[in-house]
């Protein structure tokens, strides 16, 4: 008799709504994630894993700058640049965040069109976005130049406090390597799409695996990420 | 009696198989339908993250100082990361389950904020009291 008030029929997993959805689908059979293929699920998680590493990486400029004795360097005048005569404050940086934001709305436009199976324009997209990328890392690259000219290093440099150098390598050298990673899975998967691989279900070099167009939506959420971590490095690093 | 609880259990079975089968066929349906939304939402949420670029920047380039300066920092950046997943990482469409599991942990973050605010306060001290410059 127990058995039959166990076997009740209930509604089927992942279509509860809520606080109630939450237990239901955790506490069901296989799989907790219902609507969300293993693919996606693996993305969110490693993004994740790597926001606690920019996190520790953000915690550990704000703990050297709490403690630290020596004024912290304006990074509104060390950002600085001289256009056309005038001094702009920060104007790079603005510049470069500009960028990036336009990068994740092509993108975006970019998961739309995919789904939509338009080849053409998603690869497009996807193109555009890894050229606004490149051109990001490119800006990164005058800006290191520039600091390291003016004497910045990792163990120094001359408007306050030593550990200044260090952070700003290490945060913004972290988040570049980012970019160029996503540049680069970028290219791979617009030539995938612009080939036609996940209109006939090809299976991939190296997985053996069938691919789909979800995958552009998955490129989109790692590209998408490294846009968040510059809008929380733009607000400590730069703008604090 | 016996009877009637295998047929009740051979429903629940079949019940259960049945549900399993939808799945599969919906999960196969989000590989080729997946997130679709309007285009001019995400048109909406570019134009409102220009925006709020540049008000944080302008806070630097007014030269605003203090903890209005902090308070609208912090606005325009929650703002911006809120906007950036729930639309574009379409977090805003996932169901709750996955949301808490990956939007919780990042939260607890601010706790190890708090732990080390107060070790750098304290080292801050030390080096106040024991390597004062003595000039």
């Amino acid at each position: 008799m127990a058995e039959t008030t166990l076997a009740h029929p209930k509604a089927p997993p992942g279509t509860i709504a809520g606080w109630r959805g939450i237990a239901a689908d955790w506490a069901s059979d296989q799989r907790a994630f219902k609507n969300v293929s293993w693919g996606k699920a693996m993305m969110w998680i490693f993004l994740l894993s790597d926001t606690f590493i920019f996190s520790c990486f953000l915690l550990s400029y704000m703990t050297a700058r709490m403690s630290t004795t020596v004024p912290w360097p304006n990074p509104s005048e060390v950002f600085a640049l001289n256009i056309g005569g005038k001094h702009i404050p920060l104007i790079l940086i603005a510049i470069m965040t500009f960028i990036l934001i336009s990068s994740s709305g092509t993108m975006a436009m970019a998961v739309n069109f995919g789904y939509r199976r338009d080849r053409a324009k998603t690869a497009a997209l996807m193109l555009a976005t890894a050229a606004f990328g490149a051109t990001f890392v490119g800006m990164q690259a005058f800006e290191w130049t520039k600091l390291i000219m003016e004497g910045v290093r990792p163990w120094g440099n001359p408007w306050g406090a030593a550990q200044f150098g260090s952070c700003f390598f290490m945060i913004t050298g972290f988040h570049g390597t980012h970019v160029t990673i996503g540049v680069i899975f970028l290219a791979a998967i617009a030539r995938k799409v612009w080939r036609g691989d996940f209109d006939v279900e090809r299976r991939g070099f190296f997985t053996s695996r069938r691919g789909y167009y979800e995958i552009v939506e998955i490129t989109g959420l790692y590209w998408h990420f490294v846009d968040l971590v510059w809008v929380f490095i733009f607000a400590f690093f730069y703008l604090w | 009696m016996t009877n009637a609880a295998v047929n009740v259990e051979g429903q629940a079975t079949q019940h259960a198989l049945h549900a399993y089968v939808h799945d599969a066929v919906a999960s196969a349906a989000t590989h080729t339908k997946g997130q679709q939304h309007p285009i001019k939402l995400y048109l909406v949420v570019w134009g409102w993250l220009f925006v709020l670029s540049t008000c944080s920047y302008l806070v630097d380039f007014f030269g605003i100082h203090g903890h209005l300066r902090w308070s609208l920092i912090l606005l325009f950046m929650v703002l911006k990361a809120g906007l950036i997943v729930a639309v574009f990482m379409h977090m805003a469409w996932e169901r709750l389950a996955l949301a808490y599991a990956i939007l919780v942990p990042p939260v607890l973050v601010l706790v190890f904020v708090g732990i080390m605010v107060f070790e750098s306060d304290y080292t801050h001290l030390l080096r106040v009291i024991f390597f004062a410059p003595t000039a």
